[in-house]
């Protein structure tokens, strides 16, 4: 898993991705991807499209049919939360770290010194059932970020949020990577949130998943209200809309 | 509203129906003995079994220990086999294809008919007794805990392997944990069994118990004696079922919290 060349943390190179069934179903097929080390990738494409596949086979989880997906060391965090009810928050914080084998002691210490930045201080000793949904995504990306890892892959962490805790939490997510610097490969379907948070906009096709496009995204951070408004913002909406529309779709 | 007053004021409104209705009962079955002027060794009624009850205070509690003991180690012996054999099976397909339909099918073998013969194989002492406890408690555990650790989310174990997580630890960190819930639900169930599978295991043969009691004041046709011991078997039943309960609580306490605070009870 560490054996990344120079200058990549994520190295995806014809990667295809058939489950098997009757009829198989191509999840990916020939994708092609560089991630940076300290570079924000967001893949963005349609509900279906094997974004998440490719999450998958990167956290090592499933296994590519053809070519290969590289990763420095990655913290996955999956679509749901995934809290595990019996722990109290600091307990669930420390999961990964615990399981990646940072001493417990250590990691609750590391937990601790961080609860403030992620919106849960005073919350340590409450259970996950307690939380409002803000909060337990919060909680579920505070797990990822403790866990001894370079990159993190975060499948549509805010997905299940309301719009207005989800642009909040955009903004306080551009904060904390400004201070905890990170590789992150975000997958989403949101092309606000992709332009909001991404160095880099890889965009999927429609199953079977393919990059059609690849667009960076030079907007200077933070990425604020007015930022969302300007007129380069909305060219790069205008662009990322057409390539997700497809060049072969006829109407 | 202090914390204790509002304690006994949910108190109050979860159980007194139960006891109300429960006290109308008593009454109405008092009126009607009397009115029908019926035989005490066919229906006592409860001022009579009162009185019985007065009459065997002191011999009642050694027997009450007896059968309380029984059914308590019994009824951990379950848990503790219980609990084991449903990790062997959770964890063994085949293993769970082959034991699974011999676990029904041993469930189905009439308690009256296993309990002389365990008896007669164990003897007179403690241990048959314990063994038909353990026998009837031990299903439901088995079956409750086996379903909870299948039912473990796939995600969470995905997860947890994603962080380096091998076999054990994810074992003890997720499908333990996540079976925790079953389990006891499956205790509770065979708690609620316990204490009827130690008297009935002392009916065949005993020299103190509550089954024993039994026995000796149906051949005396004492039967309000017998109403006595029904109603102990009752309130043993009843005491064993809320300390599993209560056991559950203090196990799980993530249970009974709800966003913004204590969630109320049902």
């Amino acid at each position: 898993m560490s054996s990344m060349p120079d200058g990549r943390a994520i190295e995806v190179r014809g990667l295809s991705l058939t489950y098997a069934g009757r009829p198989p179903v191509v999840a990916l097929d020939g994708v092609d991807l560089v991630v940076a080390p300290g570079e924000f990738a967001v893949l963005l494409g349609p509900s279906g499209c094997g974004k998440s596949t490719l999450l998958r086979a990167l956290a090592g989880l499933v296994r590519p049919t053809a070519g290969e997906a590289l990763a420095s060391s990655v913290a996955y965090m999956p679509q749901r939360d995934l809290l595990l009810p019996w722990r109290r928050v600091l307990g669930n914080a420390t999961f990964a770290a615990e399981l990646a084998g940072v001493p417990p002691a250590e990691a609750r210490g590391r937990a601790r010194a961080l609860l403030g930045r992620f919106g849960l201080e005073g919350f340590e000793r409450a259970w996950p059932a307690q939380l409002s949904g803000g909060m337990r995504q919060r909680l579920a990306l505070l797990r990822t970020f403790l866990a001894p890892r370079d990159t993190l892959l975060l499948d549509e962490p805010f997905g299940a949020l309301d719009a207005i805790t989800r642009r909040e939490m955009q903004g306080w997510l551009q904060g904390v990577l400004a201070e905890e610097s990170r590789t992150v490969l975000l997958v989403t379907h949101d092309i606000e949130e992709a332009l909001t948070l991404a160095d880099t906009v890889y965009v999927m096709s429609p199953r079977p998943g393919r990059i059609v496009d690849r667009v960076e995204v030079s907007l200077t951070r933070p990425r604020d209200a007015t930022t969302l408004t300007s007129p380069e913002f909305t060219a790069l909406k205008a662009h990322l809309l057409r390539a997700l529309e497809g060049p072969t779709r006829n109407r | 509203m202090s914390r204790a007053l509002l304690l006994l004021r949910r108190a109050a409104r979860d159980y007194a129906p139960a006891a109300l209705l429960l006290v109308a009962l008593v009454v109405v079955w008092e009126v009607v003995v009397r009115a029908l002027d019926v035989a005490p060794y066919l229906v006592p009624a409860p001022s009579r079994i009162a009185r019985a009850f007065m009459e065997v205070r002191g011999t009642l509690p050694g027997h009450l220990r007896t059968t309380t003991s029984e059914a308590a180690v019994g009824l951990a012996l379950s848990a503790i086999l219980g609990a084991a054999c449903a990790a062997l099976l959770a964890w063994s397909t085949p293993l769970r294809r082959a034991v699974y339909p011999l676990l029904v099918i041993s469930q189905n073998v009439p308690l009256v008919v296993i309990a002389p013969l365990v008896v007669v194989w164990f003897g007179f002492g403690m241990l048959p007794k314990v063994l038909v406890v353990t026998l009837m408690g031990f299903f439901p555990i088995v079956v409750a805990t086996t379903d909870g650790l299948l039912r473990a989310d796939r995600e969470l174990i995905e997860l947890a392997r994603s962080y380096g997580a091998g076999r054990w630890q994810v074992l003890r960190g997720v499908l333990v944990p996540s079976a925790v819930p079953s389990f006891f639900a499956g205790l509770q169930i065979s708690a609620a069994y316990a204490v009827l599978g130690a008297v009935i295991a002392e009916w065949v043969g005993a020299s103190s118990g509550l089954g024993l009691f039994i026995t000796r004041s149906q051949t005396a046709f004492r039967v309000d004696r017998v109403f006595v011991a029904v109603a102990v078997i009752a309130a043993l039943s009843i005491a064993s079922f809320a300390a599993v309960h209560l056991a559950a609580r203090l196990a799980m306490p993530w249970q009974h919290f709800v966003r913004g605070g204590v969630q109320e009870e049902v």
